[in-house]
């Protein structure tokens, strides 16, 4: 579902830039292309430039240069309310001074449209989102998570093709945006709209999205869908902040057949998938995920000393912080299973991982 | 699904109670709470009851007097002890004078008043209900001092001796009319309204002015009031909508009047607008007005308007301004992604929750134009002032306290009435001053 050129794209940022001051751009060269009905998560930090895209999208920002075209057409110059996008609001934005099915017949009236089909409309919208007892309630008289629902009703009661949401799920407690996360994926799958979702919730971001846009300093640092952002990030931003992440730094002493050879900074010396690590001599910081991490040296493997500094029981299985040649913050997720070796404080002790777990990324 | 939605209905029954419920003391839960709860309130009290005690006394008890001094009459039965219980027996509808022994009481009464000239008071007093009484009591005031009480039998003749005026029953139906204790006389006047033979009517046209001063100050002030509306608004909007440190700057321009004293602003008004000012010499010399032709812009309404629109308007502003800060700019951007133009989305979304700002603003603008002085005093003329000049006069030149009074209270009613209409129409709840 992927778009990978300007011709089959539903929405493309084409070297987009957007500065508020004149002086720091917030966006710098976004080049980004998104299918129609592809599901597509900007993820970032506050301040990644994440939200500007979004606004840049919706009409509410402009972009500084660059082009932003919708179904191929450049929408620039076109004001926010012709644009025809639907958008969910982090707060709701739900007009309080109408009911909840005034608020649904509005996007329907500024659109001339006629009673009947209008009421035909917000009703199929309501019950939609399992709230069709409620549009005669005023939105102060809703739940979070039931107020939550009528936004989104309301972004698509007027079938919008294109639907954005800004963090939509942040007001709520953990179990109803989980809940919420599942709600919305399916209404996506349903009506095969196009959504351009923006969170900092990167666990929300792997649930949802066909793709994930990494944003950092006004850059994406990657784009991918969430297993490979997950299993293969291709630089150390990326590696950190999605998912636990470990990491061993070092200077790459060669590189063969996508294998590096690395001197870490203690003098050990490790291997690990050369991903984006530039060529002997260059910084670089290995990054392994705290479940690739086996207790005890194992043949064919990496494997190196490791002295436990602490144990967390946590039932399914045991946290073990690690001192790892330097890194006294290096995390094994030790498997509760039948026969696992029992770690104790203090105790030194074998870890080894695949070559192909620990990527050498960017220093 | 949609249990999940809503959790406020899983606040756990309590069970059925029979009685108080008691603490583990065995004592009253209810009574307990109370008790720890004493010592908080007693020192809230205390922290509240210097302003509390300021409040009623310059506040609280100057207008229960005042509401009382608007009712009260008891001069005339001080002075007139003995007549009033005479007059009593006396019918003021046969068209016959009061009977001997009532001038006899009048003469006693009247001997005794003159030793404390309370008879001059009383005077003015009912010369509000009729003219002429006053100078009555002053020139019969000074012959009875010489009238022998023990000589004389005949006192209606006596009287009539003294002043031809005593013998015309309208004088004595005014002072039985006014005896009691209390009276509406000073309302009624206040309605232009007056009691004649027939009761109660109304005044000749050429004597209402109280009727018509109300009703110019209602007027006016609904026009002020809305012309700070119209002034306000757009400003409020944009200190609301303006970056932080501009709308500040901005604030203080509109703040800078309300520290400068209010008599140098009206004076101010009063050197723009008169037909020498600043204004007409301006459009005199732009050749938009004839110099024989100059605009009449003050000593009339025109100015009342112009200047209290001008001192007013910080009140509109403000209220508005901490409103539309509160309206979060999301709600006009949801209401174009919605497709709405800015048009609508400013009239269907953002005015309306900004008409709490207009209310509280109109309330306070409306509120404080009515009961106006010094402005409309100073630009006002004769056609541009208000009801509340009127009450200074009587309070500060023609000392008809009660009358003062009475229009004080009329205007108080008026107030409360149409805050009670609004309540009504829009809801108090609805205003907001921040």
């Amino acid at each position: 579902m992927t778009a990978t050129s300007h011709d089959d794209a539903f929405v493309v940022f084409d070297r987009v830039q957007k500065s508020y001051d004149g002086e720091i751009l917030v966006v710098k060269d976004l080049n980004l292309q998104i299918a129609k009905g592809e599901f597509l998560t900007m993820l970032g930090p506050s301040g990644s430039g994440k939200t500007t895209c979004l606004m840049m999208l919706a009409g509410f920002e402009t972009a500084t240069s660059g082009d932003i075209l919708l179904g191929g057409n450049p929408i620039n110059n076109i004001p926010p309310h012709k644009r025809g996008i639907g958008m969910v609001f982090q707060n709701y934005a739900l007009f309080p001074h109408m009911t909840v099915g005034e608020n649904l017949a509005f996007p329907l009236e500024v659109r001339k449209m006629g009673k009947s089909e209008r009421e035909a409309k917000v009703k199929r919208a309501l019950d939609m989102v399992q709230m069709g007892d409620f549009a005669g309630r005023r939105p102060a008289q809703l739940s979070g998570g039931q107020q939550q629902r009528i936004a989104l009703a309301r972004a698509l009661v007027f079938d919008a093709e294109l639907v954005l949401m800004d963090e939509p799920l942040g007001a709520l407690d953990k179990q109803l945006r989980e809940h919420m996360q599942f709600e919305i994926k399916h209404i996506h799958e349903n009506l095969g709209i196009t959504v351009v979702y923006v969170t900092h919730d990167q666990s929300e971001a792997l649930t949802m999205s066909d793709r994930i846009a990494v944003f950092n300093d006004g850059v994406i640092q990657q784009l991918a869908p969430p297993e490979d952002l997950y299993e293969r990030p291709e630089n150390s931003f990326c590696a950190q902040f999605i998912g636990e992440n470990n990491t061993l730094m070092g200077t790459v002493e060669s590189v063969s057949d996508g294998v590096a050879s690395i001197t870490l900074d203690d003098g050990a010396k490790v291997r690990g998938l050369a991903v984006n690590c530039g060529g002997p001599g260059s910084r670089t910081t290995m990054s392994l995920r705290p479940e690739r991490v086996y207790v005890g040296g194992e043949e064919g493997l990496v494997t190196t000393e490791a002295q436990v500094k602490e144990l967390i029981y946590l039932g399914d299985h045991i946290r073990c912080r690690m001192s790892v040649h330097g890194n006294d913050e290096f995390v094994v997720k030790v498997p509760n299973a039948a026969g696992h070796k029992h770690l104790q404080v203090g105790e030194k002790t074998m870890i080894s991982w695949e070559t192909a777990d620990c990527r050498a990324l960017d220093a | 699904m949609a249990n999940t939605a809503d959790s406020s209905q899983d606040i756990a029954h309590s069970a059925p109670v029979t009685g108080p419920v008691l603490g583990n003391d065995g004592r009253p839960l209810k009574a307990s709470l109370a008790k720890s709860l004493r010592r908080q309130k007693l020192r809230a009290l205390g922290l509240i009851a210097p302003l509390l005690i300021f409040v009623l006394l310059t506040f609280i008890a100057p207008i229960a007097d005042m509401l009382f001094r608007s009712v009260e009459n008891n001069i005339v039965g001080d002075v007139l002890p003995r007549t009033v219980v005479a007059l009593q027996d006396w019918d003021e509808t046969s068209g016959e004078l009061p009977d001997n022994a009532t001038f006899k009481a009048m003469a006693l009464d009247l001997k005794e008043a003159v030793e404390d000239k309370s008879h001059t008071r009383l005077g003015s007093r009912l010369n509000y209900e009729q003219s002429g009484i006053s100078s009555l009591f002053r020139q019969t005031g000074r012959k009875v001092k010489r009238l022998d009480v023990e000589e004389t039998t005949d006192f209606v003749a006596a009287f009539e001796d003294m002043n031809k005026k005593w013998v015309d029953v309208e004088n004595w139906q005014t002072i039985k009319a006014f005896s009691g204790r209390f009276t509406d006389g000073y309302f009624l006047a206040a309605a232009d309204l007056t009691k004649g033979p027939e009761g109660i009517e109304r005044v000749p046209e050429n004597e209402q002015i109280y009727y018509t001063l109300l009703l110019r100050t209602l007027k006016m002030s609904l026009i002020i009031t809305f012309s700070c509306i119209l002034l306000g608004y757009p400003i409020a909007f944009l200190l609301a909508t303006l970056p932080l440190r501009t709308s500040n700057l901005l604030l203080i321009l509109v703040l800078l009047p309300f520290w400068t004293s209010l008599l140098v602003r009206t004076s101010a008004w009063k050197v723009l607008l008169q037909q020498q000012g600043v204004i007409n010499d301006t459009l005199v010399w732009l050749g938009l007005v004839a110099d024989n032709a100059r605009l009449e812009l003050i000593n009339n309404q025109t100015g009342t308007i112009i200047a209290m629109t001008h001192i007013l308007l910080p009140f509109m502003i403000l209220p508005l301004f901490s409103v539309m800060k509160t309206i979060p700019p999301s709600y006009v951007r949801a209401a174009k992604s919605l497709g709405a133009n800015d048009w609508t989305a400013f009239w269907r979304v953002y005015f309306p929750q900004s008409v709490p700002g207009i209310g509280a603003g109109s309330i306070l603008c409306f509120i404080l134009s009515i009961g106006y002085y010094i402005t409309p005093e100073i630009v006002g003329g004769t056609k541009g002032v208000f009801i509340s000049n009127r009450i200074a006069y009587h309070i500060s030149s023609s000392l008809n306290w009660g009358l003062a009074a009475a229009l004080g209270t009329l205007l108080l009613v008026v107030v409360l009435g149409l805050y009670w209409l609004y309540d009504k129409f829009v809801g108090i709840d609805n205003v907001k001053l921040g």
